[in-house]
Order: C-alpha cells, then structure tokens, then sequence
C-alpha cells in the first residue's frame, strides 16, 4: 500500500504520519504541495497536520489554492482515499471536499492534550476496526477545531452517518473540548472517501507515547487498500 | 486606482468567541450598556482599475473564492 503525504509551507506533521504508516507496513511519499499530480500509484492521500502558511487568513484558506489540490480533488472526486488531520481537515473544508468550517476554539486557547473520543459510526474503511460507542484516547493539538455546519447540514450529518468521532469523557459521555457543533471531532463526505478529523491518530501509535490507539484507526486503511 | 475595503465577520448565528471575550472585558472595565461585540477583519486592496463596477465584481468574487468562507462569514465591500 502506498500513502502519499502532503506537504504545504508550515506543515509540520508530515514525519510523524510518515513513521505511523511505514510502522504498518505501508510505503509512503512526501509531496510537495508545488506537485501538479499525485503519483499513479497513491492508495491513500494524507492531507497532514501543521500550520499551512502561518494560518494566515484562516486556517487552510490559502493551502487549498496550492497547485496540487486541483489534483487531489481530482483524486477525491474520482473515489480516491483522502485523509485530513487536524490542519488537513481544516484545508479540506475550505477546499468544500467536506462540509463545514472549522471556527476558533470557543475558550480561544490553543488546546494541547489527550483527549478521549467516541467512535459514532464504523460503516467506513478508516473505523471499520473499531466498533461504535468504543473510546479512544488521541491527541488533539489545535487553535481552530470548533467544527462549525448549519442545522441542514448537521442533519445530512446524522442521517448518513457521516459523524465519525466526537469529543467525550472516558466513559464515552459527550465532553467538549472546543465548542464544536455535536461534539464533533471527526467526518467524512458522503461517499465515505474522504475524510477528516482534528485529533491525531499518528501520535497515539505506541504506548510509551501515551496511547496506542491511533494504529487501530490507521489500520483501516491499510486493510482497505 | 480604487481602493476596496472588505470588513469580514462571523454570520449572525454563529457564535463569536472573540468577541464574547471582548464583550467580557469591556464588562469588567465597567463600560456598561454593551449590548453585543462582534469582532471582524478588515481586508483593505488597492485595486488599478477606475472604474466601480469592475471593481466591486472583481473584489466579490475575491470574497466569494478566498477572502471569505462563506460557511461561517459575511462580508461588506466599500470603495473609495
């Protein structure tokens, strides 16, 4: 399986998602965001973690203008695989490859933490390991994960379980970090290939980390692939 | 030359941390009769053409692709 991961200016996650996924066995590739193809043989596209330029007018704002993302919503489009963490979730959105926006925190701290997380629904190849209600504990590390969508669009949500994760207490009772809408940490689009989510999985791969739980999330992919 | 000053903020609706913070603040400070604060950004561009009407499209179109996300954001565009 091969996972191509993209890098903007100010991106800073792209070795840990790299060290995650060669940890599972995948071959992976860091592509410049100045690339206008994806290699051929890309199985899953990481849209990862970071700052894309500074964060300047909003976060993901101007990435999504990079000449690669004409690319990957050529990728997304055709059924290809897409993963967004944290900032990728962010350049998703505004890219409109998922719904919503993702506002300022409401307690506008930069939240740093382990954070535990319901899975809400599994009928997806990035949850299928995981059962729902099951809690998972990730990192979240982030200014701007308020997920904010508006009531139509929260109940397109719902009803086509495209809510994969939300903020949660241990025992899995809704506990909101950041103020978003639901609780919601994590979707994905409708057609269940792409998808997009503020925690990251990639730094919860070993246990002398804090949490392993993110390999369980990751290996989704890799059995799908 | 035209200059455009777009001010952007969060749609009525949708929650303004910010400047709830603000509005705080101001509380604390004993400016009372504060009813509501909303805090924007103000994008300012100078632009070659004279002409308004080139410019008020061409600067909505900004608006509507980048300078704003209209999920969340309103903007107003005023030219000088």
């Amino acid at each position: 399986m091969k996972v191509t991961i993209l890098q903007f200016p100010g991106t800073n996650c792209e070795y840990d998602t790299e060290h995650a996924f060669k940890e599972l066995g995948a071959d992976t590739q860091i592509v410049w965001h100045k690339a206008e193809t994806l290699p051929s043989d890309t199985d899953l596209l990481v849209v990862a973690g970071g700052f894309s330029y500074g964060d300047y007018l909003r976060s993901g704002a101007i990435a999504r203008f990079s000449p690669v993302m004409k690319a990957v919503t050529e990728y997304a489009n055709a059924g290809g695989k897409v993963l967004g963490i944290c900032n990728g979730f962010q350049v998703l959105t505004e890219a409109g490859l998922l719904p919503g926006a993702l506002k300022r925190n409401d307690g506008l701290h930069f939240i740093s933490k382990h954070h535990s997380l319901k899975v809400e629904n599994n009928d997806n190849i990035f949850l299928k390991k995981l059962n729902n209600g099951d809690v998972v504990n990730i990192p979240i590390a982030h200014h701007d994960g308020n997920y904010f969508i508006d009531s139509d669009g929260l109940k397109e949500l719902h009803d086509n379980n495209q809510v994969l994760l939300t903020y949660s207490d241990e025992k899995g009772n809704i506990q909101n970090p950041n103020g978003s809408v639901d609780s919601i940490a994590g979707i994905c689009n409708k057609e269940k290939n792409v998808f997009g989510l503020m925690p990251h999985p990639e730094r919860a791969m070993e246990l002398i980390l804090g949490s392993d739980h993110g390999i369980k999330m990751l290996e989704g992919f890799l059995e799908s692939c | 030359m035209t200059t455009a000053i777009v001010n952007i903020s969060l749609k009525a609706g949708v929650l303004d941390s910010q400047g709830k913070a603000v509005h705080h603040a101001l509380d604390s400070l004993h400016f009372k009769g504060v009813e509501d604060v909303r805090v924007g950004k103000q994008i300012i561009l100078k632009l070659a053409t004279d002409d308004k009407t080139t410019a008020m499209a061409e600067v909505e179109k900004m608006c509507e692709e980048i300078l704003a996300n209209t999920v969340i954001e309103d903007y107003k565009i005023e030219l000088i």
